[in-house]
């Protein structure tokens, strides 16, 4: 659709189609609020149901059952009544609920009674030396590709890292005919002690059986090896890849150290945020509604804090209630109380599953030459010595070094930034604090702004 | 780096700094440049060093290409069409370029 076709209001705004997004849709719509749903990518999904109405993986042995449990969602929401927008980017959101969206190159601002952020997450950023090499890719970028295209790596493929994702898709890719030369993981051993106490927990989760099978899998195929660093090495390009377990020709290095609430658009309309010591991220402070701390809008999925797909959907028909219970109070809703029930259960096992995967200090907090901003090339070395110098915080380190300036807005270095402050000033993340972050969260031409209608009264507001 | 499990979809041409290269329908314009094999989509303002897509979800910012004469567009987010001119960026902006 083109952007000239949105009404000027809706009563619920869900930006973002993922889990989250698309099952608190479907509960607003049902309940008869008028709602749209915006997500940037040509279909619903998010990234865990990347692909879900048009992937050519049909064969659903290799993507799993996990990933096909997205079809009904999507399903769901598409007979709800939702208008479902693919192609809109959302770069902007204030705390009136104006949403700035832009699509095939033309932008509305659209005005919202209540809004739901359902960015979801992103992957951790993994900053090794050689890092931003041709070659080396994040492991959600390989799956995206395999679920969006049907694309296989190709040539001498290493994985390197922690985290249920990159075993997942290890599973993956092994079920669809490729091959995997390594599998790296950088799973500090000390990690088993503290995971321990929440083991019973996890033991009764569904994650427990999923995983177990899945290491068997992989491992049967692939060799692992624990490591404790890792570099990506090459000239223009990745072509070995060097641990401490000794130096490995390789075309393509795929990272992952699990995934962080993707915080831009909460940020920048002014939410309040909290470091998660446990999960080493920050994230929305939320209310059980998962209302933020700018009334009418709330944060539902990965967004409002790690705990997996399942539990994201479930997070969004609690928002999605309570914002339909604020506007018009006798609809018909699923009963909240057997949705939190679910949500539970889902959140159970993940304690055990966060103190396993935390990355060590090492993999979070680099040093040297590596670099720490990917788009403006700083360096860990120039973050540590900033901050000895006396520079506070990731706002101020700006004006030193431009890190955080970039196009992606501190999206791959603001926690390595906030984290290396605050270990060279002996002090905490929750202190030091995170960018401040403004519209627009996503770029947008002069002449996207420009077409943005105007009213006579706007108009004649600057003419002379 | 990659390749197709399967030829989906349907055939599509657009060109890459002029080159003709075959894409599929439902590519994003990244997943084309991958499959395609190109050394890399950018060159960065700081150094000149090179680059390709990193995170393929529109958050590393890494895939920044001109297409169809707009600039520092995120192929990873970008569906291919018949016809599309991608073009590698080099280096920082120039003004009036």
């Amino acid at each position: 659709m083109n952007a000239a076709e949105l009404a000027p209001s809706y009563d619920l705004a869900v930006i973002g189609g993922g889990p989250a997004g698309l099952a608190a849709a479907s509960v607003a719509a049902r309940a008869g609020v008028s709602t749209v749903l915006f997500d940037e990518n040509p279909g619903v999904g998010g990234q865990i149901y990347r692909g879900i109405t048009s992937t050519p993986v049909t064969n659903r042995a290799i993507l799993g059952e996990d990933y096909w449990a997205g079809e009904a969602l999507a399903d769901e929401a598409k007979a709800s009544g939702t208008l479902i927008v693919n192609g809109a980017t959302v770069w902007s959101l204030d705390p009136e609920r104006v949403v700035g969206v832009s699509i095939a190159g033309k932008a509305r601002l659209i005005e919202a009674r209540r809004v739901i952020i359902a960015t979801g997450s992103q992957e951790r950023p993994f900053p090794i030396p050689g890092w931003t090499l041709p070659g080396v890719m994040t492991a959600g970028a390989a799956q995206t590709v395999l679920k969006a295209q049907g694309l296989l790596p190709d040539g001498r493929t290493v994985m390197a890292g922690t985290g249920p994702l990159m075993w997942l898709l290890a599973a993956q890719i092994l079920r669809a005919g490729g091959k995997i030369a390594a599998i790296l993981d950088t799973t500090p051993r000390r990690n088993l002690l503290r995971a321990a106490p929440h083991l019973a927990d996890f033991m009764l989760s569904p994650y427990f059986a999923k995983g177990l099978a899945l290491l068997r899998e992989v491992k049967a195929k692939v060799p692992v090896r624990r490591v404790a660093n890792v570099a990506a090495a090459g000239d223009g390009k990745l072509s070995e890849v060097v641990s401490d377990r000794g130096r490995m020709p390789a075309d393509l290095l795929l990272l992952h150290q699990g995934v962080v609430p993707n915080i831009n658009l909460a940020l920048a309309v002014g939410a309040a945020h909290e470091w998660n010591e446990r999960q080493l991220c920050f994230q929305p402070v939320l209310d059980e509604d998962f209302g933020s701390s700018v009334p009418g809008i709330a944060v539902a999925g990965d967004g409002a804090g790690i705990a997996g797909g399942t539990a994201a959907a479930e997070r969004g028909r609690l928002a999605a209630i309570a914002a339909v219970r604020a506007l018009k109070p006798d609809a018909q809703l699923p009963d909240p109380q057997s949705v939190r029930q679910r949500l539970q259960r889902e959140e159970m096992g993940r304690a055990f599953l966060d103190w396993l995967n935390r990355p060590a200090d090492s993999f979070r907090q680099p040093e040297g030459d590596t670099l720490v901003c990917r788009c403006e090339e700083v360096t860990a070395a120039q973050v540590r010595s900033t901050a000895d110098l006396g520079c506070e915080g990731p706002n101020q380190m700006k004006a030193f070094l431009r890190c955080g300036m970039g196009p992606c807005q501190g999206r791959l270095c603001g926690l390595t930034v906030t984290e290396l402050i605050a270990t060279q000033r002996k002090t905490t993340p929750q202190a030091v604090g995170y960018y401040r972050l403004r519209p627009p969260v996503k770029p947008i031409t002069l002449a996207e702004l420009a077409s943005l209608p105007i009213s006579e009264a706007e108009r004649k507001a600057v003419e002379r | 780096m990659f390749k197709r499990l399967a030829d989906a979809g349907t055939a599509v041409a657009l060109t890459i700094d002029g080159k003709p290269v075959q894409a599929r329908s439902g590519d994003t314009v990244a997943a084309t440049l991958l499959v395609a094999g190109i050394g890399h989509c950018r060159t960065t303002p700081v150094t000149g060093a090179p680059r390709l897509p990193y995170c393929l979800m529109g958050v590393c910012f890494d895939c920044l290409v001109t297409i169809d004469g707009v600039g520092s567009r995120q192929a990873c987010l970008v569906p291919v069409h018949e016809g599309m001119k991608v073009e590698t960026q080099i280096g920082k902006r120039e003004a009036g370029r």
